[in-house]
């Protein structure tokens, strides 16, 4: 009996015109998921590790204070840090670089940070032309800052309950 | 003189001329329909997987054909070094100009035929089966082992499902009674080839699929496997016309299927309001349908491997259409049907 019932099956396409009627389907009712990408985006979580960023204090002083401690977390040793002392005495990083194209935005240095100076922000869209572009100096990383602030303040606040 | 000017002109030129007229009249639409079969091909399947398909170029990207047209057109034509000059520029072309030849005998309405030659069907068949040609000399003259792989699967596939193919075409035959395919649509005024012969619309339909190298029979263009298959080594124009002369094929066959199956260019029901629609846009409407099928098979199924591919050809096809083709023959005999 299930022998005829297979061949059946078989000879009248069942499988073949099930699956073409659930094409079909999806041809007439179901809406395209796609997202218009450069002018759409989809939602980021505020965990999202992208681009690099050293944050300043509300009254304009950096918080990195060369600890080095992300230096020395940081697993593909893409951060290279040379410290100071000021004139102030406080600690200071003279020079703060980080290799883009040997991170691995695993986050460990931003959980690392004590001050929370080092932070990875939400930008995923820094393509360069050139590999150079790619080394990031403290300016660099200082203007990325400035330039998120808003984004990284709202984001650390949403993440901190969790923390 | 003058004499001889208007009588050359008369007998000669202006038959030459009218006839490449209406050539052109076939081949232009045809190659604008092929352009936006890709452009179809791309929007349906796309609406199939949830996703949109070319939107950006024009509206709805309806300008994305030309697009893709400009770019090939201005790509750089390359030549592998040990290939074979001659046959390999000769393998598209072949294949682009057999998809083409074939339109000569499709009947688009009552008398609109480019040539009404009594053996309509023999000649689309042997059209259709010298396609294969353009695929092999393509893999061979391509010195790449991709390219020849791929050529041989599409020669085999092509081979056997041709036999197939043609045991339904003499089933068709003996119900007509004719080979010309005016004949085969007027025979079908009264009722539509595809209910008399449903399995064998059905066999006719999945052969044409691997006729035409189309999914999920396209085992020669298997990226997977074969990188693209008979056709890796080209670019730039070549390629394009490989590309081409396979979307002008699928027409081709969906005009096929729409003339022998699917009642040419004669309406649905002879009544009025179906009646006064002319016969063309009857004939356009059910090739577009047929290659709805096309591309919804397409969006459908994943790729067969080979060995099932002949098994269905030779094992189930054959078998299938040879006995439909007796007991199309037994019936029509003793009911008496034969056409005379």
């Amino acid at each position: 009996m299930s022998f005829i019932n297979r061949t059946a099956r078989a000879f009248f396409l069942v499988e073949l015109l099930q699956g073409m009627a659930c094409t079909l389907k999806y041809f007439f009712f179901r809406p395209a998921v796609t997202i218009n990408y450069p002018f759409e985006k989809g939602p980021l979580s505020p965990r999202f590790r992208g681009e690099h960023a050293l944050r300043r204090y509300p009254n304009g002083e950096e918080r990195c204070i060369s600890c080095k401690l992300c230096e020395a977390i940081c697993p593909a040793l893409a951060i290279t840090i040379e410290g100071e002392v000021r004139e102030d005495g406080s600690r200071r990083a003279r020079r703060y670089d980080i290799d883009m194209t040997k991170c691995i935005y695993c986050g460990f240095c931003q959980e690392a940070c004590p001050v929370d100076a080092i932070v990875e922000g939400p930008n995923f869209e820094y393509a360069t032309e050139t590999r150079a572009e790619l080394m990031y100096n403290k300016a660099k990383l200082l203007a990325n800052g400035e330039r998120w602030e808003t984004e990284l303040a709202a984001r650390i606040e949403a993440d901190a309950p969790y923390r | 003189m003058a004499d001889l000017l208007l009588n050359l002109w008369v007998e000669y030129l202006w038959p030459l001329l009218w006839i490449v007229i209406l050539i052109v009249c076939i081949v232009l639409p045809l190659l604008i329909a092929v352009a936006y079969l890709t452009y179809a091909e791309r929007k349906i399947i796309a609406a199939m997987q949830m996703r949109k398909g070319p939107n950006v170029v024009g509206p709805f990207g309806l300008l994305q054909p030309m697009a893709d047209g400009l770019k090939l057109f201005l790509k750089e034509t390359v030549l592998p070094s040990r290939a074979n000059a001659t046959v390999y520029f000769l393998a598209p072309m072949m294949t682009f100009f057999l998809a083409l030849v074939g339109w000569a005998v499709i009947p688009f309405g009552e008398g609109i035929v480019l040539a009404d030659i009594n053996v309509g069907i023999l000649y689309l068949f042997a059209i259709s089966s010298l396609g294969v040609y353009g695929i092999i000399m393509s893999g061979w003259a391509s010195n790449s082992k991709y390219a020849f792989l791929g050529g041989l699967r599409s020669a085999a596939q092509m081979v056997s499902y041709e036999v197939s193919i043609g045991f339904v075409l003499i089933s068709v035959l003996l119900t007509v009674g004719s080979l010309n395919l005016s004949d085969v649509v007027m025979a079908q005024k009264s009722v539509w080839f595809f209910i008399p012969h449903l399995p064998m619309f059905v066999v006719f339909f999945i052969s044409g699929l691997a006729e035409t190298n189309r999914s999920p029979f396209d085992l020669p263009e298997a990226e997977a496997e074969l990188v693209a298959g008979y056709n890796v080594e080209y670019s730039a124009m070549p390629f394009a016309l490989f590309f081409l002369g396979e979307y002008a094929n699928m027409i081709l066959m969906s005009a096929m299927t729409v003339i022998l199956f699917l009642g040419g260019w004669l309406p649905p029901m002879d009544i009025a309001l179906f009646s006064w629609i002319p016969g063309p846009i009857w004939f356009i409407a059910k090739i577009c349908f047929v290659l709805f099928f096309f591309l919804w098979v397409r969006a459908t199924f994943p790729r067969f491997r080979y060995d099932q591919l002949m098994r269905l050809g030779w094992k189930v096809f054959l078998p299938l259409s040879l006995a439909w083709l007796v007991i199309t023959a037994s019936v029509l005999q003793f009911t008496g049907l034969v056409p005379k």
